[in-house]
């Protein structure tokens, strides 16, 4: 008899084997973490079927991994495992794909062996599938069926949770259907495995699926079977795979099933994790510390009692609504917290009408929204102003605290915080899309646990040994809970260390400060994170101050939008009444929900329309205003919008006909985006037709994506292998995309470098392009430099002789002189068109963003269409390179040695006095140099006392998080 | 103190009294080169600190999604500092500076940066470069100093590559660590008394050394071979990997890291190559050639010394290593570790190291090339290649580290006995 154990992260599974293989037995359930009590429990349920018998036993999995060393059993790795039952139950398999808890793993057997799992940066597995599910409120289960009645496909990021979840809650507020995203996230889990573990080898075959996720989903296994066309099977145990794999490894003398399971119970007893000081010495401490926070209070009225102005104010978060009625005097009426387990219309609608029937004797003066759903809300309600969510939570915290200068407000799904200086929003700081998972991180945590929220809070403030679990994107998180519980982490431990450690990620990663006196003297803390007494304690601790929580914590975005709506009243003299729908019209309010593609550009932007009876209509999913304001903008945008003027110009690089040479392809990427005029020109003039590829779209990326070996790599180079497939698939048999260590040298700098990846991008595609081969491509990617242009010709010879014999140096002088005109002269009209840029902001009165980054930020799909969003606010836009001309060279505080970081020092210190220009930099994920840049960019201005604005960007961006950056930047600044 | 740079120099009158504190990297080679900064009048410690106050002190001080190793390093000198075993007022730091592409080359300000935000901003950083990057009145690299420090780095190759190739099978556990001691302390003693760098002496000393090891009675069994390659600080120090070696030793491998003399060379070789390139007056390579042509004698000095044993695998010779490459990839590609880390895995897979860890930090930039972007050419030329990349960074779990690294072993180990089954069969 042979036993095999698979300790996955989420479950765990055994199987008993007898002599001649036939299965026993076999169990499958969740651990929830309690892994060696869980085994033991599993083992003594197979005792009756072991009898006297000795069988032999083998763990794997990644949570059986240390349980294994320190109670003595056999290990093997799991995919080993798998691999071993598929080549027993399966032969003849070509590839595996196995999704788990928390890995996701392709085993390819025909060939070359190879098995790939997922590294430390991969989203896209069973736990994320959970996490999903619960963001829509649903089951797994329910997942399925309503991924099958899905019409419409979103793009979701897998790549982390994170990054999916700030996708799918905008859709959600926006009504979106719920069958639809659960499609697009399956679609975004093959797409994550693919792109993550493929890394260029075809999958092809006999494909079998195995493990929970693709056990269960009938519709992620289609959509596996869509993307790669083939018809994969979900075999016969396909859960019990790596169990069936040990059960098969194990071997020897027999082990002693009993005694095995006396020593599971009394692992947990040897704890060593690392840990933190407790956060309470005692209930007197806990009790001080709760009188002390309970003085914070807002008065509350009965709606009975009072006559008066009312005034509501409403939040609509990520992941709760909130809403609150208040007096004149600012006393709370009437107040609401809930849940939105999607669409926040309805919640709305509920509380509204039990204000307005149990006070009839009340109508609402005045109304303000803010918030993630603060469009839809105020489109829907008729609500008289919406306001931005920074402005609205600091207009709260001056109730409690006049002389307010920090404020941090931890939300479901953000981080807000705010500088205040003299009475102004000063500095912002809005935690980047890889940060987030803050509060509603928690929530899910406690559930996967089985506790609510409440009670998982309340454990942790007696946790003894708090668990460290450092300070970063807390998606990693997972896995360190789970070694911790390995190690004999308490549930208290545990529930106190992630209070902590969303704390510490807070300060250190979203903040990044070194001290309460950096913050401020005053600071309110507030969002709904911080009623959970463990929070507020462990940020208490972490700064050495005290700070104040009013009692309205959870409610400061609302409170304040009603403080805001009472101001707005006060401001305007006369007020009219509330334009607010009347209890009447709010109790026949019709909501309809359609998705259509919009047509309007070559964005084709998937928009979500909601329909209100009265013909009040609310957009979403656009970037720029034509679907909304349903017109062509007439005024020539790149007057005002020099990446406009730059994607007009690179489009007029294109293919001439008839050329001698034949064709010579370049792919649009990095950056070729600045020197595509240089190559375009040098090779015309040789007679070539030079094909470049498109500006990126989803398509294209996704066309190429299967061939990335790297998934950390940033946005801007994993597009490359798009461009190049898409040259390929053109039929161009040549093409050209040279490796330059060196950057053009504009004397800027101490050097003129490119960044490593920028530099060595084209290695990567012809190494791991196969298709380059397949179709005979001859891929041109040697090694060139600009500044030495002798140097260049003598290298383009060398390059281009053996191709082409008859290509003498003349020619290649003649092109080159005309290359390098070329690009001077691209240079110097994107500069004018700059310098017009500004002039005309300037007769106009309009302000200027310096929308800053690398020249491959102009590309669309990179940028998202930022560029729109600011061009919507009214301000126009010029990019870093236009200004940083200007700028003499200077002594920096870091290395200065890349060109295009150069700029962006220079930008940064031209505008310093500008008061109608402000800077924001695109930073794109995963951009290991911008982690130098931005900080001393951010040095520059403020030492000017400007503010810094950055917008991380990836494959997926949530514009409604950017939106509230620029929002609240235009707030600050008074535009 | 400030120099007209607004940074604070390292004075001839510091020399006295100052501690200077080195951060870890490859433990063997550092303490040859402490000793060797000790032996020149500076007051040298070499940091052990580690632990997780370390990675604290560098998620507190260094922008997060820098690289893993500046954050380390960089914390643990803040921890050092922290510790209040070093007198602030009396207490320098050095960190090596090289001036690539690559964002290393950005260490010394972050540090710098670092220092001013932890209230250390009187601390001198003395930068450690062959290029005059800055300069420091109290601290001067000379001669002898250097070629001290070089000494000490190829015997520290030598005595990593021979401990490795011994301790998995010596009989009397901890004898080839207790040597790899001696041999330090030998070497040191010599360089105290001016001894041991010249030509002659090295010759002497690196003979000796491979007698040495050869004497310690070993057992062979076949065990399963993994080469470790990457990015060089997580490549050598235990701190960075999370004790690798360690981790290997424990599943009963033996081990193999190329030198660092061979990353020496590169960067020397890469100057030449630059110029075929980008073009540049003939003589500014001059220099490196020279240089070259020296560390060339040296490394067939450590050859020879090996090959002397026929049961040691002596190091594989520069240009050999750097001819695999031939094809797979430019050696143009020069930042970070470059081509370099391409070749080493080439050549570790070809001779007899077909298992292989690449290590590097999270969202390294150069290992998206050469690193995780070749493997797949490698792989085309050496089918049996099994090689694993890991990221590391501050939250990254051992977990997953250890799986994916026991996934590998599970394939080597198959690989294993298949070979053996064939030999004996």
């Amino acid at each position: 008899m042979k036993i095999g154990l698979d300790v996955g992260s989420t479950t765990l599974k055994c199987v008993v084997l007898s002599d001649s293989g036939e299965l026993l037995h076999a169990s499958y359930e969740r651990h929830y973490s309690q892994i060696p009590t869980k085994t033991a429990e599993v083992l003594r349920n197979i005792l009756p079927l072991v009898g006297g018998m000795s069988p032999n036993l083998a763990i794997s999995g990644s949570a059986g991994m240390g349980m294994s060393q320190a109670c003595d059993i056999p290990f093997v790795q799991e995919v080993y495992a798998t691999r071993l039952a598929a080549n027993i139950y399966i032969p003849g398999t070509d590839v595996i794909i196995e999704l788990g808890g928390e890995d996701a793993k392709i085993l390819f057997l025909d060939g070359g062996l190879e098995v790939r799992m997922n590294g430390s940066c991969a989203g896209g597995t069973g736990a994320f599938i959970d996490q999903m599910a619960t963001l829509l409120g649903v089951t797994q289960e329910d997942m399925d069926h309503l991924a099958a009645q899905a019409t419409e496909m979103y793009t979701i990021a897998s790549r982390c949770g994170v990054f999916a979840k700030s996708d799918i809650q905008p859709l959600i507020n926006q009504g979106a259907k719920r069958e639809d995203i659960a499609a697009s996230i399956f679609s975004a889990v093959v797409n994550q495995t693919i792109a993550g573990l493929a890394q260029g080898r075809p999958i092809k075959g006999r494909v079998a699926y195995l493990g929970g996720p693709l056990t269960f989903m009938s519709q992620l296994r289609k959509q596996f079977d869509a993307t790669l066309h083939v018809q994969g099977v979900c075999p016969e145990n396909s859960l019990f795979y790596v169990a069936l794999g040990a059960a098969n490894y194990a071997q020897g003398n027999g082990a002693d099933i009993p005694g095995l399971i006396d020593r599971l119970e009394n692992y947990h007893k040897h704890a060593s994790f690392l840990s933190i000081d407790p956060l309470f010495s005692g209930e007197t401490e806990y009790q001080e510390f709760v009188r002390r926070h309970a003085q914070a209070t807002v008065p509350c009225v009965s709606p009975k009692e009072y006559r008066g102005p009312v005034f509501l104010g409403i939040d609509a978060g990520s992941t709760t609504v909130k809403a609150t009625c208040v007096t004149e005097n600012g006393e709370i009426l009437y107040q609401r917290y809930q849940g939105n387990t999607g669409n926040p219309v309805p919640i709305i609608r509920e509380y509204l009408q039990t204000f307005m029937i149990e006070n009839p004797h009340l109508p609402i003066t005045a109304a303000a929204v803010t918030g993630y759903g603060e469009e839809i809300v105020k489109n829907a309600f008729r609500v008289d102003f919406g306001v931005v969510e920074t402005i609205a939570h600091f207009t709260a915290a001056k109730r409690f605290m006049p002389e307010v200068d920090f404020i941090i407000d931890i939300g479901g799904q953000d981080i807000k915080c705010f500088k205040i200086h003299n009475g102004t929003i000063d500095n912002i700081f809005l935690n980047e899309a890889c940060s987030s998972g803050c509060g509603s991180f928690l929530q899910t945590f406690a559930n996967t646990l089985g506790y609510s929220i409440e009670d998982f809070a309340r454990l942790g403030i007696y946790g003894k040994h708090p668990v460290d679990l450092g300070s970063r994107c807390t998606v990693f998180m997972n896995s360190s809970v789970k070694q911790a519980q390995k190690d004999g982490a308490t549930i208290e431990d545990i529930s106190a260390g992630l209070s902590i450690s969303v704390v510490k990620n807070a300060l250190y990663k979203v903040i990044r400060a070194t001290s309460a006196e950096e913050l401020g003297r005053h600071v309110v803390v507030q969002g709904g994170t911080f009623l959970n007494d463990v929070v507020l304690r462990a940020f208490e601790n972490e700064l050495g101050t005290h700070v104040v929580r009013p009692s309205v914590a959870g409610l400061m975005g609302a409170y304040g939008a009603a403080l805001h709506a009472m101001k707005q009243v006060q401001k305007q003299g006369t007020w009219n009444g509330s334009s607010l729908l009347s209890l009447e019209e709010i109790s026949k309010l019709k909501h309809e929900v359609r998705s259509v593609r919009c047509n309007r550009c070559s964005n084709h932007c998937q928009l979500t329309i909601n329909t209100f009876d009265g013909g009040r209509r609310f957009i979403s999913g656009n970037r720029c205003e034509k679907p909304v304001t349903n017109a062509k903008l007439d005024e020539d945008v790149t007057l005002r919008n020099i990446y406009a003027w730059k994607q007009a110009r690179l489009k007029s690089y294109g293919p001439v006909p008839g050329a001698p040479r034949g064709e010579i392809g370049i792919p649009l990427c990095l950056n070729m985006y600045e020197l595509l005029p240089f190559w375009h020109s040098f090779f015309t003039s040789l007679g070539f037709s030079v094909v470049v590829s498109p500006f990126s779209n989803r398509k294209l990326y996704l066309d190429g994506q299967a061939t990335i070996p790297s998934d950390t790599v940033c946005f801007p180079a994993k597009l490359a292998h798009g461009h190049v497939q898409y040259l390929v698939d053109q039929g161009v048999k040549r093409i050209f995309y040279p490796c330059m260590s060196y950057n053009v040298d504009e004397h800027h700098g101490d050097n003129h470098f490119n960044c490593p990846v920028v530099a060595y991008y084209p290695e990567v595609i012809g190494a791991n392009m196969g298709e380059l081969q397949e179709s005979s491509v001859d891929f041109i990617k040697e090694y060139v430099g600009l500044n030495r242009r002798r140097t260049f010709e003598r290298r383009m010879s060398e390059i281009l002789a053996p191709r082409f014999r008859d290509i003498t140096e003349t020619e290649i002088r003649s092109a080159s002189k005309q290359a390098y005109e070329a690009l001077r002269s691209y240079m110097t009209d994107m500069r004018d068109a700059g310098q017009r840029i500004i002039a005309h902001a300037r007769e106009t009165g309009k302000p200027i963003i310096v929308l800053s980054g690398r020249p491959y930020h102009v590309d669309p799909e990179v940028n998202h269409g930022i560029d729109q969003l600011i061009l919507s606010f009214g301000a126009s836009i010029v990019s870093e390179d236009v200004i940083s001309v200007f700028s003499r060279k200077d002594k920096r505080n870091v290395l200065n040695q890349w060109t295009y970081h150069a700029r962006l020092y220079d930008a940064a210190k031209r505008i310093r006095n500008e008061n109608d220009m402000q800077l924001v930099q695109l930073v794109s994920f995963g951009c290991g140099l911008d982690a130098v840049t931005t900080d001393e960019v951010r040095e520059i201005l403020e030492d000017a006392g400007k503010i810094y604005t950055q917008i991380k960007i990836d494959e997926i961006t949530n514009l409604g998080a950017v939106k509230i950056r620029l929002r609240s930047l235009f707030a600050a600044v008074g535009w | 103190m400030e120099n007209k740079h607004g940074r604070v120099e390292f004075t001839k009158a510091m020399k006295k009294d100052y501690t200077i504190l080195i951060p870890n990297m490859a433990p063997i080679h550092f303490n040859l080169i402490k000793n060797v900064f000790t032996n020149h009048g500076y007051r040298a410690v070499l940091l052990e600190n580690n632990g997780p106050q370390v990675v604290q002190e560098g998620l507190k001080y260094v922008h997060n999604d820098m690289c893993y190793p500046a954050l380390l390093v960089i914390g643990q000198m803040i921890d050092a500092l922290n510790s209040g075993l070093y007198d602030p007022d009396k207490t320098a730091l050095v960190i090596s500076q090289t001036g690539g592409g690559c964002r290393a080359s950005n260490y010394i300000f972050l540090l710098r940066k670092a220092l001013q935000r932890a209230g250390y901003e009187q601390i001198p950083v003395i930068s450690l470069n062959l290029k005059g990057l800055e300069r420091n009145p109290g601290f001067k690299l000379t001669v002898p100093m250097l070629l001290q420090a070089f000494a000490g780095l190829i015997y520290g190759d030598l005595l990593m590559l021979l401990k490795n190739q011994v301790r998995p099978y010596e009989v009397d556990a901890g004898s080839a660590d207790a040597l790899v001691e001696r041999w330090i302390e030998t070497l040191s003693a010599q360089f105290k008394r001016g001894r041991g760098w010249s030509f002659p002496a090295m010759r002497r000393n690196l003979a000796a050394i491979v007698e040495s090891f050869a004497r310690i009675e070993i057992k062979h069994v076949p065990k399963v071979k993994v080469g470790i390659v990457g990015e060089i600080y997580m490549k050598y120090a235990s701190l960075g990997n999370n004790n690798l070696e360690q981790l290997l030793a424990d599943e009963d491998c033996e081990v193999m890291l190329p030198g660092i003399l061979g990353f020496i060379m590169y960067g020397c070789d890469n100057s030449e190559t630059d110029r075929a390139i980008y073009g540049g007056r003939f003589w500014t390579t001059i220099g490196t050639k020279l240089v070259m042509k020296l560390l060339k004698k040296v490394e067939g000095m450590s050859i020879d010394a090996v090959k002397r044993f026929p049961q040691f695998l002596p190091p594989a010779p520069y240009t050999q290593t750097k001819a695999l490459d031939d094809g797979v990839i430019g050696y143009g590609c020069k930042m970070g570790e470059g081509w370099l880390l391409t070749a080493e895995m080439l050549e570790l897979a070809e001779n007899g190291y077909a298992n292989i860890v690449c290590t590097q930090p999270f969202g390294c930039l150069p290992n998206h090339i050469c690193g995780k972007g070749m493997i797949r050419k490698i792989k085309e030329k050496v089918p049996h290649a099994n090689i694993v990349p890991i990221d590391y960074d501050p939250s990254a779990t051992h977990v997953n580290q250890e799986n994916r690294i026991k996934l590998m072993l599970a394939v080597a180990r198959e690989e294993l006995q298949k070979v053996q089954a064939e030999s004996s069969g």
